[in-house]
């Protein structure tokens, strides 16, 4: 088989592709995205009808790849770690229903925040669910444990996870493609009352659940990815994570560590291994990418036995993704002087794009907020969040997709009027619309703008599910047609947009203001596109 | 053989075009290779860079350690400086000097292009007017490449052939383009 330059978010595509999945369902997120945007883009997976598709949130995308499951076919569900606290809900209970074509959880974390709002750690999740959970070191083992994830979901009949973090998930490497595998055919579960999680039938299923666990330990310990590499010096033992193992062989020629070392891949942790190397070693270091799981779990509460290094006694920083730097410091590798930073050189924040519609926005906005003075501007997640740092200081807060909306109308339930939210397409129809209904319900007085750039900007422009709609939305959750604006935002109009951006903020109720105007990367793409096709024509 | 790279540059400018054509070369030479890139929130304009490495043997860790890069390849003069802690003391630092200025408080140029010129091994070159005469100013990126080709342990050849695959594409005449600005900045390096 021919060998592929791929990102780890790409391997775990491909393998899709390979292992017979028969569709794949996901909201965009960095450092996510690039699974299902490959798929999508994929000749092969076309022709095989793999159902590749963007979906209106993550909940929305785990729902439609368990109910391929249960349809018998293997399904694949991707998001980045935020966006499975919007999917838990399925997450959790998808871990009691049991799957039944293969069903993978694939999460990518983002240790250090570059593209989120926290460094949560799925691997919690993992546990909390009670599911295997797969954690691969490289881009081939991303692309060899789709294949493994599909055959153990099948095997214990239960949903995998799949947690990578962003240095695997947007690294390139070559990947080597093995078997290639049918897909199932349509086939109901054995036990047609199996997704039926009344309380009765639910405490069955989580019996099933419980009395699994030990299976799943079993296949942990025997697991080709959890390995136990013996050597002599014992006075320090390894344990090393994902990722965390790449790091640590960085600085051994030829893979050489003179301290006996786990490599984990695959959880629930393989209990006989770490056992040995407890026994065996005088301490332990732990190197793992994201929180201190494993080593919590290690010392426990009441612990009192050897010495337990990582991130929860300094050994390692407490946050922040790791890096060969950092894992050579708790190895007491001595660094060479490292040059620093000339002072010359400024900060570069990202910035909203020149020509972006999101800037008009704002300067509109702002002008017509300046009699009500500062603090009333509730953000939301996506390009226009880079609107709350200078030059337009506009919003407030960034907290979670559709938090504008409702915190917003809390605040404005709370005296703070006007109290205005802003949020993009995307992020509307992800999870604006609810509390845009609650807001309607109880008559709150909120303005609500809606920054429509037919597109999901942020993430590299996937279509957005609010495209053509959210004027039809807005009135069918009841929002009152003549307080639905819908204005361009163009310097040109920036008077008249200015005047229509006041008049709703006079208004006492709720008022919607929908700026339009395409992002200007995606119509970039769109005219170099429409040239080169022109150019192949002629 | 190793050679591990940091590109750098500002979100936007096309760092990884620059990787994409070492990173098909490498994969003709038979080279490992492992390539970091920066995708997201950064993207929009602001700091962005790529760790690229190669070696005929296997490769573990996806970033590069501090101190140990072999080279800086940099689009942008500042950005070139903003990755020294990467940089080898015998490293090369090869950039680009016209500044991408995005923000408001962006240090004198000279004064930049001085602290670059303090460095022992470094090749400075205004790759768009360079470009511009190789028949595209679009192609700098290219050309910033050709500088830093000599430095590069993958023959010129695999080089062109690249530039051959990933712009053939797009027509025979922006091939042509590109390859003269590979080897007008690979010229500008040897002098």
């Amino acid at each position: 088989m021919q060998k592929l330059l791929l990102l780890g978010d790409e391997a775990i595509a491909q393998a899709g592709i390979d292992a017979g999945m028969s569709g794949i369902f996901a909201y965009p997120g960095t450092p996510s995205t690039e699974i299902t945007e490959y798929v999508i883009s994929s000749s092969d997976a076309r022709e095989k009808g793999i159902v590749a598709t963007w979906t209106a949130n993550e909940k929305t995308a785990a729902e439609q790849a368990l109910g391929m499951s249960y349809a018998g076919k293997r399904a694949m569900t991707c998001m980045k770690h935020v966006g499975l606290n919007v999917a838990a809900d399925v997450f959790i209970n998808a871990s009691i229903t049991g799957a039944n074509g293969g069903l993978i959880f694939v999460v990518a974390d983002d240790p250090s925040m570059h593209s989120s709002q926290n460094e949560q750690d799925s691997r919690v999740y993992g546990k909390f669910a009670m599911v295997p959970i797969l954690e691969p070191s490289n881009q081939q083992e991303a692309y060899d444990m789709v294949h493994l994830g599909f055959e153990l979901s099948e095997k214990l009949e239960v949903p995998v996870m799949l947690r990578i973090t962003t240095r695997l998930a947007h690294s390139r490497a070559g990947v080597t493609r093995t078997k290639q595998k049918n897909q199932n055919e349509c086939a109901l579960p054995g036990n047609l009352k199996q997704f039926i999680l009344l309380p009765a039938l639910a405490r069955k299923q989580y019996q099933k659940l419980l009395g699994n666990q030990p299976a799943f330990q079993k296949l942990s310990e025997e697991s080709p990815y959890n390995v136990f590499l013996p050597a002599e010096d014992r006075s320090m033992g390894i344990i090393a994570c994902g990722l965390a193992y790449n790091y640590l062989m960085e600085h051994f020629s030829e893979g050489k560590v003179p301290y006996p070392v786990v490599k984990i891949s695959q959880y629930p942790l393989p209990r006989t291994h770490i056992e040995t190397l407890y026994n065996e070693c005088e301490r332990i270091l732990v190197l793992e990418e994201g929180y201190p799981v494993v080593e919590e779990m290690m010392k426990g509460f009441m612990y009192r036995g050897k010495e337990i290094n990582g991130r929860l006694d300094g050994t390692l920083p407490r946050t922040g993704e790791l890096t060969p730097g950092i894992v050579a410091k708790a190895l007491g590798i001595p660094s060479n002087d490292i040059a620093t930073v000339p002072g010359i050189v400024a900060k570069r924040p990202p910035s909203l794009c020149k020509g972006c519609p999101h800037i008009d926005s704002f300067l509109g906005l702002n002008e017509a907020m300046e009699k009500y003075g500062d603090g009333r501007i509730f953000s939301d997640i996506g390009c226009y969040t880079l609107g709350a740092l200078p030059p337009y200081n506009a919003g407030n807060t960034c907290v979670d997709m559709g938090a504008s909306v409702t915190m917003a109308k809390g605040a404005a339930d709370a005296g703070l009027q006007p109290a205005v939210a802003v949020i993009g397409d995307s992020t509307f129809t992800h999870s604006g619309m609810t509390g845009l209904l609650d807001a309607v319900n109880d008559r709150s007085n909120i303005t609500v703008v809606i920054l429509d750039n037919a597109t999901t900007g942020m993430t590299g422009g996937q279509p957005s599910a609010a495209f053509e709609k959210i004027e039809h939305i807005c009135r069918g959750i009841g929002v009152e047609e003549e307080h639905i604006r819908i204005i361009k935002p163009l310097r040109k109009q920036h008077e008249e947009n200015t005047r229509v951006f006041e008049e709703e903020l006079a208004y006492n109720g709720v008022s919607v203001i929908i700026p339009r105007r395409e992002c200007i990367q995606t119509l970039n793409k769109r005219m170099r596109q429409k040239f080169n096709d022109k150019n192949k024509t002629k | 053989m190793k050679n591990d790279i940091i590109l750098a540059g500002v979100g936007g400018q096309g760092i990884l075009s620059i990787a994409a054509i070492i990173g098909y070369a490498a994969v003709e030479s038979d080279l490992f290779l492992k390539q970091a890139e920066v995708h997201g929130m950064s993207q929009r304009g602001g700091d962005v860079q790529s760790h690229l490495r190669l070696s005929s043997g296997e490769i573990w860790s996806d970033l590069i350690p501090e101190g140990k890069a072999t080279m800086i390849i940099s689009v942008e003069p500042m950005e070139s400086l903003r990755y020294l802690p990467w940089l080898s003391p015998e490293g090369w630092l090869i950039t680009n000097t016209e500044p991408f200025i995005n923000i408001p408080n962006y240090p004198d140029v000279e004064e930049v292009l001085e602290e670059i010129r303090t460095l022992p091994r470094h090749v400075a070159l205004d790759a768009g007017k360079i470009a511009d005469e190789a028949g595209s100013k679009k192609a700098a990126n290219v050309v910033i490449l050709g500088a830093a080709s000599p430095f590069i342990d993958i023959p010129v050849e695999k080089l062109e052939k690249a530039i051959r695959q990933l712009f053939g594409k797009k027509g025979e005449e922006l091939v042509e383009i590109n390859l003269r600005a590979l080897h007008a900045g690979r010229a500008y390096a040897r002098q």
